[in-house]
């Protein structure tokens, strides 16, 4: 019995610890708020559903960036390529009578996944600046691509003439955008949640170690380059996705789709909301997005110089991003 | 036969002249990125502000040529200092991702700037009298301003490389670039070494985005537009090497105008697979150090 106390003592320091394991799979209340939040957007702010749409397609496009970047530690200024990829696939299907979003959707996120498995091949060999270059030359590639490849995607004019059909042969997308604000709502709510599974799942653990100690994961055997490579096709294919929400809800595709610019803006947002978290996308896209909207219509150049302002004084002063400044103000 | 012969000499030529552009403006990118380990993404930045010296002190104020760029390389890199001090000294040994932000978030506020001062059109390039029409050379006919444009970088990167090898300034760049803390054991000042280096290298993207401003046009968008082409010199040629980019930019200037003058529909597709090809067979570039 004189050693019932301390033994009692480490189940219960174990038990402890496994209930700190046990919880953070839980769904924690606040995490209902982004959706509420959409939710009542949807109620409050009618007039501006398709600029609500397309927010919530670029969240699903900055989730999967934070799956590479804040989670498997890949630095990448390519992500673009993935997005455009999905984008053009649907808008091809749609331009040439293939119309049904759903399975249009499905092509994308396969066809931008299968990009991903191929380029993350290649890419995901080398650290660093080889790195980031090797993302931003296949992103680059696919742009000089598409641009000369005008005769499917239209070129430097864009891709035309996409008919999108009803979702179930029943919701037409309105002009108002409420049918596309409830796709993208949902498609988002769908992504986020097989994303979040990821995350917590031993596999998401070992992403984590990967990227605070690549050395060490090497150590104890884990099979480093092939679980990027297996977050890296997955983010492609929901970045895929998210290009494709916003080709069949704008019924537009352009070569911007594809540019350097893309993949520079939607680390910024994810950034600037806090990367890493998987609700950094959450803050960061609606915050950028409603800004450009207010201060570039006024002046889309001078957008330019407010956004790298922005940036700038991130880095300098909120380095981590807003969750991290409220974690700060916090402690 | 005889076809063949002219159209390889006039890809050797501009490829040539383009080369050297790419390399003035690149080689600061290569040292200060191999030194510090700083992600520069800003670095075309300083070439563009070289250019608009050049062009707006030449068609505005009537500078004599010579004096446009002295003055471009000076602004330059009297800009980068303060740069340097104020915004990426905090950085060195910090996070990629922070360099990255930083240095993007510089570029789009540079392509407002430019918007600003100067208008969204490319600025025009004219070059002096002495420079306008060609020099012929046997039966062929060169375009003056490129043969100019060749002769002054490849005497720019003799000054260059003779400095670093022979000069006391050089040999503590190189020990910085090959070892940093041994360096500063030895008592050499990195910190101020560091800004010199620095300013070196962004005068030289000053003057070389001065000088081949008919190649590269000055618009806003030089930063943006053209930093695919720095960083493949850049990663090409090795981090922190002085010739490894020389050769990656000959490498990318001559095969560059040969693709698109063979195959214009290619374009500069071909580059970029090149680029990912030899970072394959080579993930330190050519002349990197492993």
């Amino acid at each position: 019995m004189a050693t019932a106390g301390p033994v009692r003592a480490d189940l219960r320091a174990e038990s402890g610890a496994v209930a700190v394991f046990a919880r953070r799979h839980r769904v924690h209340p606040l995490e209902a708020l982004p959706w509420a939040a959409a939710i009542a957007a949807f109620a409050l702010f009618p007039s501006y559903l398709p600029l609500g749409a397309q927010i919530l397609a670029t969240i699903l496009f900055a989730l999967s960036a934070d799956l590479v970047l804040g989670y498997a530690g890949i630095v990448t200024l390519g992500h673009a390529a993935f997005f455009g990829v999905g984008a053009y696939t649907a808008g091809i299907l749609a331009a040439h009578g293939w119309g049904e979003p759903i399975s249009g959707l499905i092509a994308a996120a396969l066809a931008a996944a299968l990009l991903g498995l191929i380029s993350g091949l290649v890419v995901l060999r080398t650290t660093g600046l080889t790195l980031l270059m090797q993302t931003l030359v296949v992103a680059t590639l696919l742009h000089e691509a598409a641009n000369k490849a005008s005769a499917l995607t239209g070129g430097d004019d864009g891709l035309q003439g996409m008919v999108v059909w009803p979702i179930f042969g029943l919701f037409r997308f309105d002009l108002f955008g409420r049918t596309a604000y409830v796709y993208c709502l949902v498609v988002l709510f769908l992504g986020w949640w097989t994303a979040r599974q990821i995350v917590q799942s031993p596999f998401g653990r070992s992403l984590t170690g990967i990227r605070e100690n690549v050395l060490r994961m090497h150590a104890i055997g884990a099979p480093v380059m092939r679980r990027r490579l297996v977050i890296y096709t997955f983010a492609a294919g929901l970045a895929g996705t998210a290009g494709a929400l916003i080709a069949q809800t704008t019924q537009f595709v352009g070569l911007g789709f594809l540019g350097l610019e893309r993949s520079g803006t939607i680390l910024i947002m994810l950034i600037i909301g806090g990367v890493g978290r998987l609700y950094g996308a959450f803050i960061g896209v609606p915050l950028y997005m409603i800004a450009q909207d207010r201060f570039s219509a006024i002046e889309p150049v001078y957008w330019y110089f407010e956004i790298g302002l922005l940036m700038v004084l991130t880095v300098v002063f909120a380095r981590g991003g807003l969750f991290a400044l409220i974690d700060r103000l916090r402690r | 036969m005889a076809d063949t012969l002219s159209a390889a000499i006039s890809i050797g030529f501009h490829g040539l002249a383009f080369a050297m552009v790419l390399y003035l403006i690149s080689v600061g990118l290569s040292v200060t990125m191999g030194m510090m380990g700083f992600v520069n993404l800003a670095h075309g930045v300083f070439a563009m502000l070289g250019g608009y010296v050049v062009t707006s002190l030449m068609s505005r104020h009537g500078v004599p040529f010579a004096a446009a760029l002295a003055g471009a390389a000076l602004v330059t890199a009297l800009g980068s200092i303060v740069v340097e001090r104020l915004l990426y000294r905090p950085l060195y040994g910090g996070d990629d991702l922070d360099q990255v932000l930083l240095t993007m978030g510089l570029v789009f506020m540079s392509v407002a700037t430019a918007t600003y001062l100067w208008g969204p059109i490319p600025q025009p390039m004219r070059p002096p009298r002495w420079l306008s029409g060609e020099i012929a050379i046997g039966p062929r006919g060169f375009p003056a301003y490129r043969s100019f444009l060749i002769l002054s970088g490849a005497a720019l990167v003799t000054v260059l490389w003779l400095g670093l090898e022979r000069t006391p300034l050089g040999v503590r760049i190189r020990a910085a670039v090959d070892n940093l803390r041994m360096a500063q054991s030895v008592g050499i000042n990195t910190s101020r070494l560091f800004t010199l280096t620095f300013a070196l290298g962004s005068g030289l993207a000053g003057l070389g985005g001065g000088l081949g401003a008919d190649l590269l046009a000055i618009n806003p968008n030089y930063a943006l537009d053209n930093l695919v082409y720095f960083l493949i010199v850049v990663a090409v040629g090795g981090l922190g090497s002085i010739r490894g980019p020389f050769v990656a930019a000959l490498l990318i200037g001559v095969a560059d105008t040969g693709f698109k003058y063979l195959l214009p529909e290619l374009g500069a597709f071909v580059i970029y697979a090149l680029t990912m090809a030899i970072l394959l067979w080579r993930p330190r570039g050519l002349f990197g150090r492993t």
